[in-house]
C-alpha cells in the first residue's frame, strides 16, 4: 500500500516534470496556433477588412466561396499540381536517396549539397528558375535544343505553367532526400543477402525488400509533400504575381494560398480570406484522413504487424 | 498532425488573428475621421515612422536632408523598402501604424474608402501647404468624394523609345513609330519583327501589355473609370483598343512567345532591349531615359515619338506616388511637415541641383526631373534642362515634356484596387486567348460587383 502511494507520488512528479518540459512549445502552440486559428474561425463569419468596423456576416463568405469560380479554378489548379508535384517529388528523392546509398564516403558531402537548396530562399530560387526556364533564351531550352528536343515555353504557355511549377518545387526535396537515406540505410542488409542466394535481380529486390522495408519513411514524406503542395505559395507567388510580374499571369497557374493571400491583402477581404484558409483546411484533412486509412495497409512498421 | 496543417495554412492570417482580428474590431469604419487642423499645426518633433519609402538616390537624398536640416527635432526612421500592403495592413491592424506612407497614387482610393488613410484638408491649412502648385492630373488621383487624401510626389509620363539602329536598318525612320493610324503601326510592327524558326529575334513593336492597357484605350477614346470611380472596362473603344493591341503581340509570334522573350530582357544592363537590338519600340516611362543614358558611349542609338492618339495629339497615363497619412499615424504633424517638404518647388529645386551635381560628376547631361509639381517642373527646366548632346535623348526628353500638360490619370475610386485587377486581368486573358470583349465584359462584372460593395450596396 504504501509502496503504491509513494508509486502514485513519483508518478505525479513525472508527469509534472513532463508538463514543465513541454510547456514553452505548448505555450507557442496555444498563442500562435491555436488562438489565430480560433480568431480566423470567427473571422471567416465577418466582413474584417483589416481595417474599419467589423459585421458578423453569418455564412456570406462560405456563399461567395462556393459562387466564385476563381475558388474553383485556384482550387483546381492546385490539385493539379499536388497530383503532379507528389509522385515526382517522392520519385526523384528516393532515386537520388538511393545514389547517395553507393557513393560511399563522399555520402556525407552530397547529403549537404542536396540539402543545401532547402536553405536558400524560396523567392530567389522562383527568380532564377524564371530565368532558367525561360521558353525563348533560358538554359533550359538550350540544353534540350542540344538534343534536338524544342522546349515549350514553360513560363508562359498556360498548358505548362503547372508542371514546371512542379519542376521548380523539385528544387527542395533535400529533406526528403535525408529521410530515405536513413530509412534505406536501416534496411537490413541480411534480406539482400538472403534474396541474392534466392537469385532475385535489382527490380525483385527493390519491390519486395527496400519498398516495403522503407514504407513508413514513404508513408510520411508523402503526406507532407501533400499538405506542402496544398499550401504552395511562395514559388507560384513569385514566378507569377510578384512586382516584376505586372500581372501577365495566366489563371492557369493562380493556385489557392495565392487567390487566399490576393484576397486578404489586396482587396482587403480578411473574413473571407479566413473562409478560405478553413475550407482549405478541412480538405487537406479530409484528404490526409483517406491517406492515412489507405496508407495503412500498405506500410511496414517495424517492431508491430502490418496493419 | 491537425495543428501542423492548421499553423502552415493559417500563417497569412496570423498576424491578423491574434493581434489585428481585435485591434480592428470596433473601429471606425468607412473613410478615417479627419483630424482639425490643430491635429496637423505647430513645430514638428519627436519620431516621424515612414513606410514604402527607398530613397537611395540623389534625389531622394537631397530631400530628405532638406527636411533633416529645417526640421531638427525629427527623428526620421524609415523602413526602407518598397510599399507592402501586407506589412502596411497589419501595422493598421495591430494600431501600430507609421505616421506617413508613400504608395502607389491609384492605390489611394481604395485605401481612402476603407480608412485606412486620412483626409489631408487639414494637414493642408495646419502646414500651409500651397496645392495650387500640384499638376491638376496628380491631384485628381489622390482625391476621392472632394476630399484630398495624398500629398503627390513624381510624375510618371509615357512616350515611344525607339532603337535608331534596328530602324535605320529596316529602311524605316521615327515618323514611321505613330500611334495615331492603327492599321499603319501593325504592318511597321510586322516589318520589324523578326523571327527564326520558333525563336523570336527582335520585336517590332511592343505595346506592352497588360500594364498599358489604360493608354491605349485612353488614345482611342475609352474612359475606363468614371468621374464618380465606377468601372466602365466594356466600353466598346476599350474593347476595340484591347483587340488590337492584343493583336499586334499575336503577330509578333503570339503572347507565350513575346512574353518568354520580353521576360529575358536586361532591362538596367548593357544588353538593354534597345542597346541589344531586341525590341525595336515601345512606350516607356521618362525615368527610363536616365538609365538609358550610361549606354550611348556603347552605341546606343536612341530615338523617341509621341505616343498621340488618333487625332496626332500626344498622350499619356501618369503614374507615381504620392504621400499619405495612416489612420492612427501619431505623429501626424511630422508626417504632414515632410509631406509638404519632399515636394514643395524649394525642395525640388535642392533636389535638381543634387542631380545635376551627379550628372557632371558622371560627365552626363541632365535627362529631365518630372515631379508632380508643376511649378518646380517649369523652375527646373528652365534653369537645368539644356539641349542634350544626343539628337535622340535630345527628342526623347522633348517628347516627355510635350505630354505633361495632357497627360491624365485614371479616375480615383473606392474599388480602385479590384477595378486595377480586374482590367489587368482581362488583358491577360485576353493575350492568352479569350476574345477581348468576353475578357473586359468579364472584368466589368467583378469591377461593378466590388465598386457596389465599396459603396456598401454588396
Amino acid at each position: 500500500m504504501a509502496r503504491r502511494v509513494a508509486g502514485g507520488r513519483l508518478q505525479r512528479r513525472e508527469a509534472r516534470s513532463a508538463y514543465l518540459f513541454i510547456a514553452p512549445w505548448l505555450i507557442g502552440f496555444l498563442v500562435f496556433t491555436a488562438g489565430p486559428m480560433i480568431a480566423s474561425l470567427w473571422l471567416s463569419f465577418t466582413d474584417y477588412s483589416l481595417v474599419g468596423d467589423t459585421k458578423p456576416v453569418g455564412l456570406v463568405n462560405y456563399e461567395q466561396l462556393v459562387q466564385d469560380p476563381k475558388v474553383a479554378t485556384s482550387l483546381s489548379n492546385t490539385f493539379v499540381y499536388a497530383a503532379l508535384f507528389v509522385p515526382l517529388g517522392t520519385v526523384v528523392a528516393l532515386a537520388l536517396a538511393m545514389l547517395l546509398t553507393k557513393v560511399g564516403r563522399a555520402s556525407g558531402f552530397f547529403r549537404s549539397v542536396f540539402y543545401l537548396p532547402v536553405m536558400t530562399p524560396a523567392v530567389a530560387a522562383g527568380a532564377m528558375f524564371l530565368l532558367l526556364l525561360n521558353g525563348q533564351r533560358g538554359l533550359v531550352n538550350e540544353v534540350l535544343g542540344w538534343v534536338g528536343i524544342t522546349g515549350p515555353d514553360w513560363t508562359t504557355d498556360p498548358a505548362w505553367l503547372k508542371p514546371s511549377l512542379a519542376l521548380v518545387s523539385l528544387w527542395t526535396v533535400g529533406g526528403s532526400i535525408i529521410i530515405y537515406l536513413a530509412a534505406l540505410n536501416n534496411v537490413p542488409k541480411q534480406l539482400y543477402e538472403a534474396a541474392l542466394l534466392d537469385g532475385a535481380g535489382p527490380v525483385r529486390r527493390f519491390v519486395s525488400i527496400t519498398l516495403p522495408m522503407i514504407s513508413g519513411a514513404l508513408f510520411f514524406t508523402v503526406i507532407t509533400h501533400t499538405i506542402a503542395a496544398m499550401q504552395m505559395f511562395d514559388q507560384a507567388y513569385t514566378m507569377f504575381y510578384g512586382p516584376q510580374q505586372k500581372a501577365t499571369a495566366s489563371d492557369e497557374s493562380l493556385v489557392y494560398m495565392v487567390y487566399l493571400f490576393q484576397n486578404g491583402f489586396q482587396f482587403f477581404k480578411m473574413g473571407f480570406a479566413s473562409a478560405m484558409a478553413w475550407v482549405l483546411f478541412l480538405i487537406i484533412l479530409v484528404i490526409t484522413v483517406i491517406q492515412v486509412r489507405v496508407g495503412n495497409r500498405f506500410v511496414y512498421y517495424e517492431g508491430g504487424s502490418t496493419r | 498532425m491537425g495543428s501542423m496543417v492548421a499553423g502552415r495554412v493559417m500563417t497569412l492570417v496570423l498576424v491578423c488573428g491574434m493581434v489585428g482580428g481585435c485591434a480592428g474590431v470596433g473601429g471606425s469604419g468607412g473613410a478615417a475621421p479627419s483630424q482639425g487642423a490643430s491635429g496637423f499645426s505647430g513645430k514638428p518633433s519627436g519620431t516621424l515612422r515612414i513606410m514604402g519609402f527607398g530613397g537611395e538616390d540623389e534625389v531622394a537624398q537631397a530631400r530628405v536632408n532638406a527636411f533633416k536640416a529645417a526640421y531638427t527635432d525629427v527623428s526620421v526612421s524609415n523602413s526602407k523598402g518598397e510599399f507592402d500592403a501586407q506589412q502596411f495592413l497589419t501595422a493598421l491592424a495591430s494600431s501600430n501604424p507609421p505616421d506617413l506612407v508613400y504608395m502607389d497614387r491609384n492605390l489611394i482610393g481604395t485605401y481612402a474608402k476603407k480608412g485606412a488613410v486620412q483626409p489631408l484638408e487639414a494637414c493642408v491649412s495646419g502646414q500651409s501647404i500651397n496645392t495650387s502648385q500640384y499638376r491638376e492630373a496628380a491631384l485628381k488621383s489622390v482625391t476621392l468624394g472632394g476630399k484630398l487624401y495624398g500629398i503627390p510626389e513624381f510624375y510618371v509620363v509615357t512616350t515611344n523609345l525607339v532603337d535608331g539602329k534596328s530602324l535605320a536598318a529596316a529602311g524605316l525612320g521615327a515618323k514611321d513609330i505613330q500611334t495615331k493610324d492603327w492599321p499603319a503601326l501593325k504592318a511597321t510592327a510586322g516589318k520589324l519583327f523578326k523571327q527564326d524558326g520558333n525563336k523570336i529575334q527582335r520585336i517590332g513593336f511592343d505595346p506592352k501589355l497588360p500594364e498599358m492597357f489604360p493608354l491605349w484605350a485612353t488614345a482611342n477614346g475609352a474612359t475606363l473609370i468614371k468621374d464618380d470611380g465606377a468601372p466602365n472596362l466594356n466600353d466598346p473603344k476599350a474593347v476595340e483598343a484591347l483587340s488590337y493591341t492584343v493583336g499586334l503581340v499575336n503577330d509578333q509570334g503570339g503572347w507565350t512567345k513575346f512574353k518568354s522573350f520580353r521576360d529575358a530582357y536586361d532591362i538596367f544592363g548593357e544588353q538593354n532591349p534597345l542597346s541589344a537590338g531586341t525590341v525595336v519600340a515601345f512606350p516607356m516611362e521618362n525615368w527610363y531615359v536616365n538609365v538609358l543614358r550610361d549606354f550611348i558611349p556603347k552605341g546606343l542609338q536612341l530615338d523617341a515619338a509621341p505616343f498621340t492618339d488618333h487625332e496626332g495629339k500626344p498622350i499619356s497615363m501618369v503614374g507615381g506616388s504620392a504621400w499619405a497619412i495612416p489612420k492612427g499615424a501619431k505623429n501626424p504633424v511630422a508626417a504632414c511637415a515632410w509631406a509638404k517638404t519632399m515636394t514643395d518647388t524649394a525642395t525640388w529645386m535642392t533636389a535638381a541641383e543634387a542631380r545635376m551635381a551627379k550628372v557632371k560628376k558622371d560627365k552626363s547631361f541632365f535627362t529631365g526631373l518630372f515631379t508632380a509639381n508643376k511649378v518646380a517642373d517649369e523652375r527646373i527646366r528652365s534653369t537645368y534642362l539644356t539641349d542634350a548632346p544626343d539628337p535622340g535623348f535630345k527628342q526623347a526628353i522633348e517628347s516627355y515634356y510635350a505630354t505633361l500638360d495632357t497627360a491624365t490619370a485614371l479616375n480615383p475610386s473606392p474599388a480602385g484596387a479590384e477595378i486595377d485587377a480586374a482590367w489587368k486581368s482581362a488583358a491577360a486573358r485576353a493575350l492568352a486567348g479569350q476574345p477581348a470583349q468576353q475578357a473586359l465584359d468579364q472584368a466589368q462584372k467583378e469591377a461593378e460587383a466590388a465598386f457596389s460593395k465599396a459603396n456598401g450596396n454588396g
